[in-house]
């Protein structure tokens, strides 16, 4: 934990959004209160959530050492969850809309990466950034830090919505239908921290793509998926959107379902907010396995869900954003140098061409190029991502984007300049070939740092990527073409179900022992936006799968007819076939011979399942009363310490917006479109609470709500300290009151 | 300027080519066998990436890396908890940091097959909020980091400084002739 902190703190003041400013510093106090043990664990857990700070293996203190559990006996003793050590390490995730990050940005990542993580920042398969092994303490200031460039970690976890993902090829793909880059910045903008998706019952991921056919945006595995598509109308061509929704892998994958085969984008926003409502109110809250919206539709039908969401939609309050943020331009992007053609000759060269036959990709635009650069396992060192900044800023405008594949993508680069950006790629340890091939393998976090993790995907990864990669020209190109996912346990991180060769972490007993072991997926589809899953055949033991890969590739080249695709292959021939091919490759030698089967890559501890945690994927259920009281409460202990400051003024106005706060929060029971307009709050609080006496306490009667009243009217006055102190108190009751007054009316949510 | 978090790089010989998958093994037993003070939490594994960590030992006090940014492996210690005592008595807490573990290491690498360099070391202030890479922070430092090298090593000595502004303050040492470890360790102490 860095004892620099509030440096930040003085350093940036000024330099970032007031919003996010706020947002910070609100969050910084809860750290305060949770620390003080006056906010409750589940609220502060769902809280930190909501702001990318998230939980990591070992935190709830303790971790099998391969031979015992071991106590991991932290200082501090107060969690930040439940059973979650407070100083146990953490990981932070960073919301990287559609991937969309800057020269500057990439330098700040580099800076956070060294200071608070481990010197590597991790690209996601939502394009995210992840930083591992931080302190939540040191959270605020990387925020701060974060917010002085404009990016934001608010929602990035927790029962919100996601990062908006979208191709990272838009704008310059040469067959898409429109650029949805602008579609994408709007939709993230109008969700985010948007007042109706503040109570959902678990997360809600939604992305763009530019067609149908790629696999770049996803969208058949997203909560809500938006395909650009065009239609004539009379004669001219007017831009919509194919919506889908309800899609979403996990342990129960489902496809999206077809919402709308052509909406208007003026009709985008206020769709989505009319779903996330009827996703709040009906969606499921108790039972987390059934609470992402895919049930939810399964469970109405397509036909009930549209009419409830159409009937939302028509009693919506307007707002003026759901044209302002569609009414968008194409993208602004710009190249840096003219567009030309490759150097005459630049082919000859083996390492150069092996690189641009599989990281370059032609733009629309002629003369330029995209290159991708591929990251091992996602991640990459502080030094590299100040590399890749020099790199984009030398050769383009500052034109580069996270990928789903865990990779960065450099779009405008002139071809002419390929042959100088491999190279510079290259003296950086960028510059690998095989991008969105079979050593291109996308992995999850796996027991590396997730609490779920069965088996080890990145270890996993590592080992066939190492194996793959050694022998990657030799492969016949259908192999090379084939996609590999793999996920630490049933819970589809690393995207399992939609490639040609999944794994699943899982665990089996042998010979007495227990041993790691992947299921092996097949079936799959990356194209199409994902367009089919598949299904577990068999589960080998992880250290055979190198072997079982082999022998499937080696069967399906072999076998192969004519251009089929190994998802073709693998129906035709049929899973037991399939099943016969990985035959003999499950029985492992005793342990005593080879002990090796035995334990994890890159692991020397004998397997174990012990360290298995409870995720923080789910969130915590925390009602949107629970928040709002919350903040109230935060509120109160400013007013207090302005107190404690001699600013009287600042306390006593302070103490009445905790109050305000907190009458919100009872008005959201029954009215979720109260605004933030103290005589509304007031007026809609007297109505619903006082005149019907549901605030009044059974001894005290309606003096704690007179409280509230008498603070309102005395807006614009001067505070000195008495009245200001009164002003405090009375706030502090009026929160307590608030509480009972919820205890007794809202509802029962465990 | 309130010096935390630093950072020391010990630099493995350059005749020695270690297997970096042994050091994973070194530090899972590490944990098992609670071989340094601090709460010893997990191994990660980064030998995938190229220049930077590849193998980490992570403690709720410091970090533990086997690292080969700059083209150079070495162990580094990276104080992440606050220290207590003068500027040149933190240098020295990071310095026996590191040299401890390295010590560690050369007698359990296979067959005393690893040597740490005793003639090169990097001191870096991890943490830009108090050490951004400038003259200031660099007039600061120098005097605090040139008496703990004359006190300690009692030899003359060079340094050079990292001379990109967005990388860390850094100061390379380079001693004029080898330390014998055990007797740093003990005036360290």
């Amino acid at each position: 934990m860095k004892t620099s902190n509030s440096l930040w703190t003085k350093k940036l003041a000024g330099k970032i959004d007031p919003r996010l400013a706020d947002e910070i510093d609100e969050f910084e106090t809860t750290i305060d209160l949770r620390s003080q043990g006056k906010v409750d664990e589940k609220l502060f857990a769902e809280t930190r959530l909501r702001r990318g700070v998230y939980g990591q293996r070992y935190d709830n203190g303790q971790r099998y050492d391969g031979k015992q559990t071991r106590k991991l006996e932290y200082e501090e003793r107060h969690t930040k969850g439940p059973n979650t050590a407070w100083d146990a390490p953490g990981m932070q995730r960073i919301k990287i809309p559609y991937g969309g990050v800057t020269p500057e940005q990439l330098e700040l990542m580099a800076e956070l990466a060294e200071e608070y993580s481990d010197d590597i920042a991790h690209v996601t398969t939502r394009q995210d950034f992840q930083l591992h092994f931080v302190h939540v303490n040191d959270t605020p200031a990387i925020m701060r830090r974060l917010a002085a460039v404009g990016i934001t970690t608010q929602e990035a976890c927790g029962n919100s919505v996601r990062n908006v993902t979208g191709c990272p090829f838009a704008g310059v793909c040469r067959d898409e239908i429109f650029d949805v880059t602008p579609y994408a910045r709007a939709v993230s903008e109008f969700l985010l921290g948007h007042p109706d998706c503040q109570d959902f019952g678990r997360k809600f991921k939604p992305a763009l793509s530019g067609c149908r056919q790629h696999s770049c945006g996803l969208t058949t595995m997203h909560d809500f998926g938006l395909e650009a598509a065009v239609r004539q109308n009379n004669g001219t061509e007017e831009r919509g959107f194919r919506l889908l929704v309800g899609g979403g892998l996990g342990a129960v994958p489902h496809q999206a379902k077809l919402y709308d085969e052509f909406m208007k984008p003026e009709e985008v926003l206020p769709t989505a907010q009319a779903i996330a409502r009827v996703f709040a109110r009906l969606g499921e809250k108790k039972n987390r396995n059934r609470a992402r919206i895919k049930f939810l539709i399964t469970d109405l039908g397509m036909e009930e869900f549209k009419r409830l969401v159409e009937e939302e939609r028509k009693i919506l309050p307007p707002d003026p954003k759901w044209s302002e943020l569609m009414q968008v331009a194409e993208s602004t992007e710009t190249p840096l140098k003219p567009g030309a053609e490759l150097p005459d000759g630049a082919l000859d060269n083996e390492d150069f061409r092996q690189w641009y036959d599989t990281n370059v990709r032609l733009q629309r635009q002629d003369g330029y190029a995209v290159a991708t650069v591929n990251l091992p396992l996602g991640d990459i060192t502080g030094d590299q991502l100040r590399d890749l900044a020099d790199i984009v800023r030398e050769f383009t405008n500052g034109t580069v984007r996270t990928t789903v594949e865990q990779n960065f993508v450099i779009r405008w680069v002139s071809k002419a300049d390929l042959p100088a950006l491999h190279a510079a790629l290259n003296a950086v340890g960028l510059g690998d070939p095989g991008a969105g091939n079979i050593v291109d393998i996308v992995a999850c976090p796996g027991t590396d740092t997730c609490k779920l993790g069965i088996s080890s995907s990145r270890g996993l990864a590592a080992a066939l990527r190492t194996t793959l990669a050694e022998n990657f020209f030799n492969l016949d190109q259908a192999v090379k073409d084939l996609h590999i996912k793999i996920s630490g346990c049933f819970n589809s991180c690393g995207q399992h179900h939609i490639c040609d060769i999944g794994f699943y972490g899982v665990s089996r007993r042998v010979n007495g022992y227990k041993v790691p072991h992947f299921q092996v997926v097949l079936g799959g589809e990356w194209e199409n936006n994902a367009a089919s899953y598949g299904l577990p055949v068999a589960a080998v033991p992880s250290k055979s799968v190198p072997q079982a890969v082999e022998l499937l590739t080696d069967r399906y080249v072999k076998d192969r007819q004519g251009d089929e695709k190994f998802k073709e292959f693998v129906k035709r021939i049929g899973k037991v076939e399939v099943k016969k091919i990985l035959d003999g490759i499950g029985a492992l030698p005793p342990y005593a011979e080879d002990s090796s089967f035995y334990v994890d890559w890159a692991d020397p501890r004998e397997y174990s399942t012990e360290d298995i945690g409870v995720g923080e994927c789910a969130g915590e259920v925390v009602s949107l009363v629970d928040f709002e009281l919350a903040a109230a409460e935060r509120l109160s202990f400013e007013a207090n310490v302005a107190l404690d400051e001699g600013d009287p003024q600042k306390a006593g106005e302070t103490a009445y917006r905790a109050m305000l706060r907190a009458a919100k929060g009872l008005i959201k029971i029954e009215y979720l479109d109260i605004n933030d307009d103290p005589n509304k709050i007031v007026s809609e609080f007297r109505t619903r609470f006082y005149d019907t006496e549901k605030i009044f306490d059974p001894f005290a009667g309606g003096k704690f709500a007179n409280y509230l009243f008498a603070a309102h009217d005395r807006q614009g006055e001067a505070y000195n300290a008495e009245k200001a102190h009164h002003t405090v108190e009375e706030a502090q009751l009026f929160i307590e009151c608030a509480h009972s007054c919820y205890a007794r009316l809202g509802p029962e949510v465990s | 300027m309130e010096l935390q978090h630093i950072t020391v790089k010990v630099f493995v010989e350059d005749a020695c080519q270690p297997d970096l998958e042994t050091f994973i093994n070194i530090f899972h037993a590490w944990i098992q066998k609670e071989r340094l003070d601090e709460l010893l939490i997990d191994v990660a594994d980064y030998r995938h990436v190229r220049g930077g960590p590849e193998v980490l030992l992570v403690t709720d006090q410091a970090d533990y890396c086997m690292d080969s940014a700059d083209e150079r492996l070495g162990l580094v210690y990276s104080r992440k908890g606050p220290a207590n005592g003068s500027a040149q008595e933190r240098i020295g807490q990071a310095l026996s940091g590191a040299l401890k573990a390295c010590r560690l290491l050369e007698s359990e690498y296979d067959a005393g097959n690893l040597r740490f360099s005793r003639q090169n070391f990097e001191v870096l202030i991890n943490d830009r909020a108090i050490a951004p890479n400038t003259e200031d922070t660099h007039t600061q430092f120098l005097p605090d980091l040139e008496n703990f090298v004359s006190t300690t090593f009692g030899c003359g000595f060079q340094t050079e400084r990292e001379t990109d502004a967005r990388r860390r303050y850094r100061l390379r040492v380079q001693l004029e002739k080898p330390f014998e470890l055990e007797s740093v360790l003990k005036k360290l102490s």
